[in-house]
């Protein structure tokens, strides 16, 4: 059986990069005594898959793991079991079962099917970007930029150097949270993502011995200074941007002081676009 | 959520930031304002080596047990991290509260080996904790040092407030409850100190002064008070089967070097090797019970999650029950993908059983540590096994398919000759020769053989603690020397052949065996930009050399001298069990080249069963002889 887990990473966890989150899965797992299917041969190990891996520093709402089963509880329980066994920093909040695909499309992955992922960019507090003090002057000046019909980077990669224009990768932009909620619907199909979520934790909240509820709807940190943006691009193995060129490419184009440290990103979800209708389907929906 | 000591600036800007962050699984969780005593381990080298050693892990779990102590971990910030901490003014912190260890009540300093000693001035440094223990005010922690190091203190006495020597389950209580009351009666840091100087086990190298000879050699170790004994006997955990176990430890998030569970299975070894100094200090032999251990096995599987089990001891084969206790791993864990690791076994029958269920016969090698070339030198040296036993066994193995195989060697042993160096790359390639005569079509391809020489070091307990040790020039002689005489043999193709490091060798020398004036030399090394020395990487001669000279320190009188029967040793003073005579004997039979077997065949009252009360653990009633080694016997 194939089974989709939704994560949240956030806290100190945001320290710890992605392989050595896989090696955390394997031992939870076993902690939480989940009947893993292995690989065959003489070293199985778990069969899993992340999708789109997240870098070292950011915190997530929306991290995706597949795994196969051998036996399983209610998704409650799972979820029960897994956040009982897991630490501070990953939260499990969704556990489902995947429609067994046809033989031929068993090879998909998690990973493959990303397109998009949505982020939320904030300025850390202690770090200053040039003169702008204010969440109102950042929206102002971020949606001229946003206006340009091109926006040409240079693409640095291990072998070469080339310039990109990642205006057309940039889907989706909000200021703040409402508002990204309400430009999400036009470009989501029909469910509805935020309720589902919403009605996952309540259930958590019943079932849950960890007391995870006590938490907001994101794990995302929240700065005094209130200087942030929502963004939406293409993410994946087709077209793949980081909000950090986004950011860097803004303050290179108002000449502003470009700190590398200075944003925290978090991933607010994930999505699978639908081919035929152009739609966005989070991956907790997907294939259920 | 926990606060991070660290902004995410600085542990952006650092490899593995995860080793600052805590919070692993398993992790203590404590409310530091509702405890009386702030508790922190350490373990001098980089979070991945340290999370790796089971010793700290066992203390932690013991001293967390009691609800008034909170023990915390701290490790040596890697030099990428030292550097920012250096320059921001960043206070050591422990990783459970993030809070400065400047403030605790103790300070634990674990001492795994002496090349880590630059490291234990960097924690107190970066920690804000005076370096010299003189230095210390009663607003400063208490700095502790234990393990394998402390059974020759002296050249780090300055930088400790007391040694604890022995095993860490014994007297921790005692140690803490003291604590406790001097600090509601307000007494002093050196109050406390004399007080626990009466403490069995305890070393406060303040209490004692040492006077030296013309010659350079100790003429006296004595107390200056009248709390401390004129010898500090080594404390043993007697019984193994009813003691702290940590059947939670703590799971790193990053791949420690040992990234597996920990089953010891036995402490001491009845083999008796006469270079080896755990072979005496950890004396007497006592094994755990099979059914304590199938219990801690399930449970820390369990609490951890880890993939793989390593049975750990110094001699695997000599555990009474070793076939029961792996069938039942196997078993029990074998199926559901857990693997099982068995280091320092014999090879024989049922190891190659064994190993042929656990292991991948294609990726894994045979290892074998005969750690001298020749038979004479064997018996000088006192390991029992045979060139007939690794032919044997290695045959065995190869007929099973294995095809790789690593020998480990010592050169510089005492009475070395060149026939015993020749003898290395000899029975380096009689091992190969061995594996030719299987018929082609049986063999598993090209055998590959891995020889790698390591230069002895004379430690303090131990029979050779008299001997005189090679200089680094000597040893990088003798290494090409059996370079030389490994390119003529046949098999040379499928031999690699290589050796340690010289330098670090002769240093680890003067640490091993040096007294209390090594510790300005330490000190100054460290001053000079000397740390992590065991990392090859970092390992700067030059600056130690310097320090040595700054200080007139002769490196030739701790290495190069051999020592008389009756010289007074710096370590001396402490009492492991295993007498001076017991030493000064097998020092004498290693000369004659006799070999004495192991404790479960003859005992020869080396004199640790008095921790016992005159009844040794090791000792098999029915098969043990009991004869005195005696003068009249050599």
């Amino acid at each position: 059986m194939k089974v989709r887990i939704k994560f949240r990473k956030y806290g100190a966890m945001k320290f710890v990069g992605h392989l050595d989150v896989l090696r955390y899965f394997q031992k939870l797992f076993r902690r939480a005594d989940i009947d893993n299917e292995f690989t065959k041969g003489f070293s199985p190990h778990q069969i899993m898959t992340f999708a789109a891996p997240l870098g070292v520093g950011l915190t997530s709402d929306a991290e995706y793991l597949d795994i196969q089963l051998l036996s399983s509880d209610s998704p409650e329980v799972m979820l029960a079991r897994m956040n009982t066994a897991s630490t501070e920093g990953v939260m499990m909040i969704d556990f489902h079962p995947l429609l067994e695909r046809e033989e031929n499309m068993r090879l998909v992955t998690a990973m493959s099917l990303v397109s998009t992922a949505d982020y939320l960019v904030s300025l850390k507090d202690g770090f200053n970007l040039g003169e702008i003090r204010t969440q109102s002057e950042f929206m102002k000046l971020f949606t001229c930029f946003m206006n340009e019909k091109e926006i040409i980077i240079n693409k640095k990669t291990k072998n070469s150097e080339k310039t990109v224009d990642i205006r057309p990768m940039i889907t989706l932009t909000a200021y703040e949270r409402v508002e990204y909620e309400n430009l999400l619907k036009a470009v989501e199909s029909d469910d509805d993502l935020t309720n589902t979520i919403e009605q996952n934790i309540s259930e958590l909240k019943e079932q849950n011995p960890v007391d995870i509820m006590n938490k907001p709807l994101s794990v995302a940190d929240i700065y005094e200074n209130g200087i942030r943006l929502y963004l939406q691009m293409d993410t994946g193995s087709v077209a793949n941007l980081k909000p950090e060129l986004v950011i860097e490419a803004f303050c290179n184009y108002y000449k502003l002081p470009f700190e590398e440290f200075a944003w925290q990103v978090h991933r607010l979800e994930l999505y699978s676009r639908n081919t035929e209708t152009g739609k966005l389907i989070s991956l907790d929906q997907l294939d259920r | 959520m926990r606060k991070l000591a660290l902004s995410d600036e600085i542990l952006l800007m650092v490899d593995k930031p995860a080793r600052y962050i805590g919070g692993e699984v398993n992790m203590q969780v404590k409310n530091p304002a509702e405890v009386e005593i702030r508790f922190c381990m350490c373990f001098p080298d980089v979070y991945e080596i340290g999370m790796s050693h089971l010793g700290i892990q066992i203390i932690y779990d013991m001293i967390n047990r009691r609800e008034d102590t909170y023990c915390e971990r701290v490790y040596s910030p890697w030099t990428d991290m030292d550097k920012l901490m250096r320059e921001k003014n960043i206070l050591l912190f422990a990783l459970e509260s993030q809070e400065p260890l400047k403030n605790f009540d103790f300070l634990g300093i674990t001492l795994q080996y002496e090349m880590c000693y630059t490291n234990i001035c960097q924690v107190l440094d970066l920690s804000g904790i005076p370096i010299y223990a003189k230095d210390r005010t009663d607003e400063h922690p208490i700095v502790i040092g234990g393990g394998p190091c402390s059974y020759n203190p002296e050249p780090i006495a300055d930088f400790f407030d007391f040694f604890y020597i022995g095993e860490g389950e014994t007297s921790y209580d005692q140690l803490l409850d003291v604590y406790k009351e001097c600090k509601r009666s307000g007494k002093s840091r050196k109050e406390y100190l004399e007080m626990i100087a009466g403490i069995e086990g305890m070393y406060v190298p303040s209490l004692y002064d040492v006077t030296y000879n013309d010659d350079k050699t100790i003429k006296s170790i004595l107390p200056n008070h009248p709390a401390a004994p004129a010898r500090v006997k080594k404390q043993v955990e007697m019984n193994l089967s009813q003691t702290f176990y940590p059947t939670k430890p703590v799971v790193p998030f990053i791949k420690a070097t040992q990234d597996r569970v920990v089953l010891e299975i036995q402490r001491g070894c009845i083999r008796g090797c006469r270079f080896c100094q755990a072979g005496m200090i950890y004396r007497p032999t006592r094994e755990r019970d099979l059914e304590y251990l199938k219990k801690c096995a399930f449970e820390m599987l369990k609490s951890t999650g880890y993939e793989e089990i390593s049975l750990s001891s110094l001699s695997s084969s000599d555990y009474s029950s070793l076939q029961e206790l792996v069938n039942f791993l196997i078993d029990e864990f074998g199926t559901k993908g857990v693997n099982i690791s068995l280091p320092s076994l014999r090879i024989d029958a049922f190891a190659l059983d064994v190993m042929s269920k656990v292991q991948d016969v294609r990726k894994s090698s045979l290892t074998f540590a005969p750690e001298a070339g020749t038979q004479r030198l064997r018996d000088v040296i006192n390991k029992g096994l045979t060139e007939e036993a690794i032919l044997g066994g290695a045959m065995k193995a190869f007929q099973s398919g294995w095809n790789k195989v690593k020998l480990y060697f010592m050169l510089g042993l005492p009475t070395e000759t060149e026939e015993d160096m020749e003898g290395i790359a000899v029975l380096t390639d009689r091992i190969a020769r061995e594996y030719y005569t299987i018929p082609k079509e049986e063999r598993n391809g090209k055998i590959s053989i891995n020889t790698s020489a390591s230069f002895f070091v004379p430690k303090p307990f131990t029979p050779f603690q008299w001997c005189k040790m090679n200089t680094g020039e000597e040893y990088i002689t003798k290494a090409r020397f059996v370079r030389d005489k490994m390119n003529e043999q046949l098999n040379r193709k499928s031999i690699k052949y290589n050796w340690h490091e010289a330098k670090l060798t002769v240093l680890e020398g003067v640490m091993a065996r040096g007294d209390r004036k090594i510790s300005k030399v330490i000190y100054d090394a460290y001053r000079s930009g000397c740390l992590y020395d065991s990392w090859t990487e970092y390992f700067n001669y030059d600056k130690w050399q310097k320090a040595f000279e700054d200080n007139g320190i002769d490196i030739e009188f701790y290495n190069s001298r051999e020592r008389s029967l009756d010289e007074l040793f710096p370590w001396d003073f402490i009492d492991i069990g295993v007498t001076k005579e017991f030493l000064r004997k097998e020092y004498r039979r290693a000369m004659e080249e006799k070999v004495t077997p192991n404790c479960r065949q003859v005992c020869y009252n080396c004199g640790a069963k008095v921790f016992g009360d005159g009844n040794c653990p090791a000792i098999n009633k029915d098969q043990t002889m009991e004869v005195t080694l005696d003068e009249g016997e050599n």
